[in-house]
């Protein structure tokens, strides 16, 4: 019964958690299944994004407008990956670690060369906060977090309507035709980890202010958490969805879930340094199923064949 | 129209795969011309044809489509001059995107690609009409996945999007090697079709001797890099296939005539 209690108190939080890491894990989406580019640029650019939005709201100011820079801030890092391997010819997962080690010197500098920088809410006038996450008015982050999850699902899914998103949609399907068709695939990689790595940041933005601090650490395993959502989401509604809207809020919904997983191991008394051992091996799962199911129907087959 | 001169390819340059696929080819197509091209396995028809379409580039040598130096231009930007088919159904579509969907990326090869929505209600209609007219009931399946279709269905729709814009020079790279003879036969009857409705000038690649004689107005030949025979108009509408053999013979000097291009 008391593990029912302290783990429904515990659902908002995780309702929370879920939404601001869903943003970022959209950002791994549009990379990692449209694009069909693995990008672990993500782990830097997380941190990126907490630390412009934490030293300019420090700085004094609108806490929206940081918000605004921060996403400007992961357009950069995604343009520098995608600079990296469009016109230098590396690897995409080669260049993505690249400008991830170099951005946790430069979050370094950012953040005034301190690892941590905090920010708290009594001092500043953050959007969302931790603290009322189970407030029953108006300063719960909740109402504001799905808000804002609405309204980055609809955008995306206006903007790969468009002739441009459309254009990156054909080059993650396939290249070959994209190129036969007329399409830069080269400059509309860029434009697409641009816009993960955008959107990736302004999630650090919100986690910052959500958590009431950046660190140059918070991103340590972020494209883990990304890949966890965007397959969990996958393997539970995958096929009930197909639009596109509705897949990219599968991938939020992931997110949750995989939060409300992670508040269940905790409470049945796991340790909280294994989270990441933990988190390694439900993605490394969940990306084995559909291989395993593949297999076995290859062997099913061939049975059946013998039977014949 | 299409003026191709002295272009040469090699793979692998100074290492002992060394493969020189190309050794000075000329060729000159007028507008309209619907040329087919064969020859034997390595003879270069497929690089000649990649050389055109920007995704090999010539080591020298040069391409000039219609007063343009495409010889060095990237693959994509000459895309809007070019309709292309491949040999692998698959690489023709998004197979992952929706038939309609594929059709409007077709439809603005070589156009700015903006924010305006990626298809237009008049868009849709003209695309139905198009697709019916294809008499394969993908009318009525204008929003499935193009990766449910057959081989000879997508086939089929990557012509239409080939000849949506209409291109200065259509590519089609064996494009039915890898159908069953049924649909190999409508699918040609469709390009047949699609290049007279449009007037199109053509190269078509391919291995089945019967075909190259009974599609186009001029044939040419591939042996080892270069281009060996080019036979056109009347002398082209009497030829038959015992012939060409024997012409193949002759002049690559070898009865080196692969099974693949008797039976396919």
């Amino acid at each position: 019964m008391n593990f029912f209690v302290s783990l429904l108190n515990a659902l908002p939080g995780a309702a929370a958690q879920g939404m601001v890491w869903g943003i970022m894990a959209i950002g791994v989406y549009i990379t990692f299944r449209v694009l069909d580019v693995a990008d672990l640029t993500v782990d830097g650019s997380i941190a990126t994004g907490g630390a412009v939005c934490v030293m300019l709201i420090r700085a004094g100011w609108n806490p929206w407008l940081a918000m605004v820079c921060a996403f400007a801030a992961g357009v950069l890092a995604g343009l520098v990956t995608g600079l990296l391997h469009g016109h230098c010819g590396i690897p995409a997962i080669l260049a993505g670690i690249l400008t991830q080690l170099a951005l946790y010197s430069v979050n370094l500098r950012i953040l005034g060369g301190k690892a941590n920088q905090a920010l708290s809410v009594d001092k500043y006038p953050l959007v969302v906060s931790q603290r009322f996450v189970r407030a029953g008015n108006l300063t719960n982050p909740l109402p504001l977090l799905v808000l804002v999850c609405a309204v980055v699902i609809l955008a995306l899914y206006w903007f790969f309507g468009t002739e441009k998103g459309c254009a990156i949609r054909a080059t993650g399907a396939n290249a070959k035709m994209a190129r036969s068709q007329g399409i830069n695939t080269r400059r509309y990689t860029i434009l697409g980890l641009m816009l993960s790595n955008g959107l990736v940041a302004l999630a650090g933005a919100f986690l910052s202010q959500y958590q009431g601090s950046a660190d140059v650490g918070m991103g340590r395993g972020a494209i883990v958490i990304g890949l966890a959502s965007v397959i969990i989401g996958e393997v539970l509604l995958g096929k009930l969805f197909r639009n596109f809207a509705l897949r990219l809020a599968t991938v939020i919904i992931g997110a949750i879930i995989y939060y409300i997983v992670l508040q269940i191991v905790l409470q049945l008394g796991l340790n909280t340094n294994d989270l990441k051992l933990i988190s390694a091996a439900i993605v490394a799962v969940f990306l084995a199923i559909p291989y395993w199911k593949s297999h076995a129907g290859i062997k099913k087959e061939k049975g059946g064949v013998k039977h014949a | 129209m299409l003026e191709i001169k002295a272009v040469k390819k090699t793979f692998f340059p100074g290492t002992v795969n060394e493969k020189a696929a190309l050794c000075g080819v000329d060729l000159t197509l007028e507008d309209g011309d619907f040329v087919t091209v064969i020859g034997g396995n390595g003879a270069g028809k497929s690089t000649l044809l990649n050389v055109v379409s920007g995704t090999l580039t010539a080591d020298s040598g040069s391409v000039v489509l219609d007063g343009v130096d495409i010889t060095r231009m990237p693959e994509y930007k000459r895309a809007k001059y070019l309709g292309r088919v491949f040999q692998d159904p698959m690489m023709g579509t998004a197979p992952s995107m929706l038939i309609e969907e594929n059709l409007a990326l077709a439809a603005r090869r070589g156009k700015h690609r903006g924010l305006r929505w990626g298809i237009s209600g008049g868009e849709r209609e003209r695309y139905r009409e198009m697709l019916r007219q294809l008499d394969l009931g993908l009318e009525d399946r204008m929003t499935a996945r193009v990766g449910l279709l057959s081989g000879g269905q997508r086939q089929a729709l990557t012509l239409l999007m080939a000849s949506l814009q209409q291109p200065k020079l259509l590519l089609l790279d064996e494009h039915t090697a890898a159908l069953d003879p049924r649909t190999a036969e409508k699918v040609l009857a469709l390009s047949d079709k699609i290049v007279a409705e449009h007037n199109l000038t053509t190269m078509m690649v391919t291995h089945n001797m019967k075909d190259a004689i009974a599609h186009g107005n001029r044939l040419i030949m591939m042996n080892a890099g270069r281009i060996v025979l080019d036979i056109r108009g009347e002398e082209k509408s009497k030829l038959t296939v015992p012939q060409l053999l024997e012409m193949f013979n002759r002049v690559s000097g070898s009865d080196d005539v692969t099974d693949k291009m008797l039976l396919a």
